[in-house]
């Protein structure tokens, strides 16, 4: 049976969303991408981009897109995640298990600071 | 890989790579027949008979120019090693279908793990795909319990809103894990916790 018996739910769920948002002012766009190809999953990348997505749940933090993509090649440093904030150079960060999905959450993307420990490129 | 549900992100992963435009995912236990079946329906690229054997085994070709992974020869060794297979139809131009089948009690076979978590992450990442998710338990003397999620419907309803909003989020997660989690028998919900 259908998992959403009712699209009421959804409608709900979006005016929800759209009051909240105009509440805000976030200026820009900041884009998470977390390596999906299958080094990253065995590595526990699906763990990293949950803990990304709890973040930005409890935290309410809106404008962010986060994607996945498949083997970028840097296999010995999965799980890795790039951060494109606005026109900023995009910061690749490797060995991103979920507390350091936080720490990145926390510092780089809310507190504008790079996460030196984890950055491979930049 | 110690889940299934990590084996189907990873299958998923290589249809949206095939560009693939729809992608089903269907996961089925029947505990009657005493087989777990999951299967990835995808429309994008293909594969020729030649690709479609590199995939499944790497190692025997002599060809080199393309990178394959070895996500689909361990999960065709993990099938075997339960009384199952793996198996690839797929067309170039015509999309692919990977199907495995395996004994669903056999004492080797890993645990399915946390397939709303799969789902969602899937569904979150790729809006860009129109996704058909799909987990059915059957059980003797019940009827089948079914959680079935098209996310046209749901994307037409939210009319454009990204559903990495964290109010979308919340809303898909609890759709995933209680659809799911609701569905589970409880010898499967202990191996999550473990």
């Amino acid at each position: 049976m259908p998992a959403i018996k009712s699209l009421d739910d959804l409608k709900r769920v979006r005016d929800e969303a759209m009051q909240k948002r105009q509440l805000k002012t976030e200026p820009g766009s900041i884009q998470i991408i977390v390596g999906m190809g299958t080094p990253g999953i065995a590595a526990g990348a699906r763990e990293t981009m949950r803990a990304i997505l709890d973040y930005i749940e409890e935290n309410q933090v809106a404008n962010i897109v986060v994607r996945q993509t498949g083997n970028i090649g840097l296999d010995s440093w999965e799980p890795i995640v790039q951060v494109v904030i606005g026109e900023s150079p995009k910061v690749t960060y490797g060995r991103v298990n979920p507390d350091a999905a936080r720490k990145i959450m926390k510092e780089h993307i809310q507190g504008g600071n790079i996460v030196q420990d984890y950055v491979i490129e930049s | 890989m110690r889940e299934l549900a990590l084996h189907i992100l990873d299958l998923a992963e290589n249809s949206v790579s095939a560009q693939a435009k729809n992608i089903s995912i269907r996961v089925l236990e029947d505990t009657i027949a005493d087989r777990m079946k999951i299967s990835i329906q995808d429309d994008g690229k293909g594969m020729d008979p030649e690709m479609v054997e590199m995939v499944i085994d790497p190692f025997v070709t002599s060809r080199t120019t393309r990178k394959v992974g070895l996500g689909i020869p361990l999960l065709k060794e993990a099938a075997e090693l339960c009384n199952g297979d793996l198996t690839i139809i797929s067309q170039p131009g015509h999309g692919t279908l990977i199907a495995v089948d395996l004994q669903l009690e056999h004492i080797d076979r890993m645990p399915l793990g946390d397939l709303a978590d799969t789902y969602l992450s899937l569904m979150v990442a790729h809006p860009e795909v129109h996704w058909i998710f799909d987990y059915q338990v059957v059980v003797p003397g019940e009827s089948a319990q079914w959680f079935y999620l098209d996310d046209q419907p749901v994307k037409d309803a939210l009319e454009g809103l990204p559903l990495c909003d964290p109010t979308v989020l919340a809303y898909l997660r609890g759709v995933f894990q209680d659809g799911i989690n609701s569905i589970r028998r409880d010898d499967i919900q202990m191996e999550i916790n473990l």
